[in-house]
């Protein structure tokens, strides 16, 4: 039994009054991908957040291979392995596909590669992802699926052992969906880094992962296997609604 | 070709030029260089309005020393390049820890230059105040001093400044390669998806902007031994920085000669104020500037040779599709 990948405990983010995050802890395996779900302005965000380094924590901790993470700047955390996607995609727009990811590759390492080596790393990842890596591919021809690929293919460029993917599937139709929930756990089978998705649509990300943590106001109400999560009352009651007999469906077409 | 027409640049002097012509193209090399040195860190997104700070002292502390202690300017100058790196760090920590960008870092470096004339201009004990300085002359016997860093011939000045000017440029070049440069406009574009991907926003910046200061802290240097006076309001404050920052701009900072074509587009704009309205009107050249900073930024953001390359690439694009 491999020992945690990440170690949640107690994590809580107050903004003044409001808390955003109360004592949230779950684990993860190295290996795994845990879905991280929860209606809007549940705190996904937020969790996600504090263990890229972007916030730094109120209290509580965030253990990375038992080194302590919270609190750390992003790009220390970036170098001790943690990838991250942003929800509205961020892509340096003046620069061309390859450089956006090659500065990945240099800048993201613990160890900084050659130029050569870098460039080499952004191709492997743009290709992973299905993004050309002809020299020459700029950003201004990408839709909104190609921003999320050119999100993933920058974060996967760092090599890291975590990768934080905040999905929000929004903007995009049932196969683009389906196509990025492939992509991911194709991504965990290639490479073997573990997942963190967060995601509020439950639907696709139901057939890919192993594990849901599910967030309501700031706190953990649920946490297990897909369709475990998916079956618990409070999670219906609070979070699924209408979604409840998509979900089920999805569940029963994995489970075929 | 390049060489060639650096070659021209180098020989043009030789060929007989008056003193003033002369002046000129020295003062436009110069002004070049310490255009170049602003654009290194302006292009990239960090417009300071704080660069007369760095060369007010470079220009005061070399000629402090002088006069003051007999130190060289070959102690002067690292003296003020250490306060300039001190300075540098002191403003630009802070706002690039927190992340006081564009418009907010602008009126923190503006500040910076202005507080700089002040105390120059406070200290005028020593300093002269704002009627300014001049260095104590090593040259009563002899036409040259290597040690106080005088020269009485135009001509050693014309060829030490292309010196600096031309490795004003290297360094531009060397920057411009530099995965440094690609990080630096990452940040300019979305500085919380640079830092995610590793890259150390405030260091980055920092080293970027002692580069520029550094740089323009020996432009100080050279203006003051050059001009052998100077004036809080040539060297330091709001006026001083304006001009580098328009200069940069009108010429275009992304191509590596646009700041120098921008030091000789000011500096004829200015000789040009100054023939056609005499002194009559204090300020003028300033709220000239001001104006065209603001048309040229609407009109023409990538300055005049920006724009000359854009439309000539254009053109040859044009005639390579027709063939």
């Amino acid at each position: 039994m491999p020992g945690h990948l990440l170690s949640v405990r107690d994590l809580t983010k107050a903004f003044g009054g409001f808390v955003a995050v109360n004592r949230v802890s779950f684990e993860l395996a190295e290996g795994e991908i845990l879905g991280l779900i929860g209606p809007n302005g549940s705190g996904k965000s937020t969790t996600f957040n504090l263990i890229a380094g972007a916030l730094a924590p109120t209290s509580g901790s965030i253990r990375l291979r038992e080194r302590e993470i919270g609190g750390l700047y992003a790009d220390r955390v970036a170098h001790m392995g943690v990838g991250r996607t942003f929800q509205i995609p961020r892509p340096f727009r003046k620069l061309s596909l390859v450089e956006n990811v090659a500065l990945a590759a240099y800048y993201g390492q613990e160890r900084r590669p050659g130029r050569e080596r870098a460039y080499a790393q952004a191709r492997e990842a743009l290709e992973l992802v299905n993004l050309p890596s002809e020299p020459l591919a700029r950003v201004d021809g990408l839709g909104a699926a190609g921003l999320k690929k050119l999100e993933l293919a920058r974060a996967l460029a760092t090599q890291p052992r975590l990768l934080l993917a905040d999905e929000s599937l929004g903007g995009l139709d049932e196969t683009e969906m389906n196509q990025a929930a492939d992509m991911l756990s194709g991504i965990r089978d290639k490479r073997g880094v573990t997942i963190i998705w967060v995601e509020h649509i439950m639907g696709a990300l139901m057939r890919v992962v192993d594990r849901c943590v599910v967030l309501d106001h700031g706190e953990v109400i649920a946490a297990g296997k897909p369709h475990e999560v998916a079956h618990d009352p409070k999670v219906i009651e609070v979070y699924l609604g209408t979604d409840a007999a998509q979900v089920q469906a999805n569940i029963a077409a994995r489970e075929t | 070709m390049k060489y060639a027409a650096l070659a021209l640049l180098a020989a043009a002097p030789l060929l007989g030029m008056g003193n003033y012509p002369l002046h000129l193209l020295i003062m436009c090399v110069l002004w070049g260089y310490v255009y170049t040195s602003w654009s290194v860190m302006g292009r990239l997104g960090m417009v300071s309005f704080g660069h007369g700070a760095f060369m007010g002292i470079g220009a005061y502390v070399v000629v402090m020393a002088w006069n003051h202690y007999g130190l060289s300017p070959w102690i002067g100058a690292p003296i003020a390049l250490v306060l300039t790196a001190i300075v540098a760090l002191l403003i630009g920590y802070p706002c690039f820890r927190f992340k006081i960008v564009g418009h907010y870092f602008a009126l923190v470096t503006l500040a910076l230059s202005e507080v700089t004339r002040l105390i120059i201009v406070a200290l005028r004990d020593q300093t002269g105040g704002s009627l300014g300085v001049t260095p104590n002359t090593a040259l009563a016997e002899t036409s040259y001093s290597l040690g106080a860093l005088q020269f009485s011939s135009k001509l050693v000045w014309f060829y030490v400044i292309l010196a600096f000017w031309l490795g004003g440029l290297w360094i531009w070049k060397k920057v411009d390669e530099s995965m440094g440069r690609l990080a630096l406009e990452a940040i300019s574009q979305e500085e919380d998806a640079a830092a995610s991907i590793g890259i150390n926003v405030t260091r980055l910046k920092l080293r970027v902007t002692l580069i520029s200061a550094l740089m323009t802290c020996m432009g100080g240097v050279l203006y003051a031994q050059y001009q052998a006076y100077v004036n809080p309001e040539t060297v330091s404050g709001i006026g001083i920085s304006l001009q580098m920052v328009f200069g940069a701009i009108a010429g275009g900072m992304f191509v590596r000669l646009g700041p120098t074509v921008g030091a000789v587009f000011t500096l004829l704009l200015a000789e040009g104020l100054r023939l056609w309205f005499g002194n009559l009107y204090h300020g003028l050249d300033l709220t000239v500037y001001g104006l065209m900073l603001v048309l040229f930024i609407i009109y023409m953001p990538k300055g005049i040779l920006g724009a000359a390359t854009q439309a000539w690439e254009k053109r040859r694009g044009g005639v390579a599709r027709a063939a």
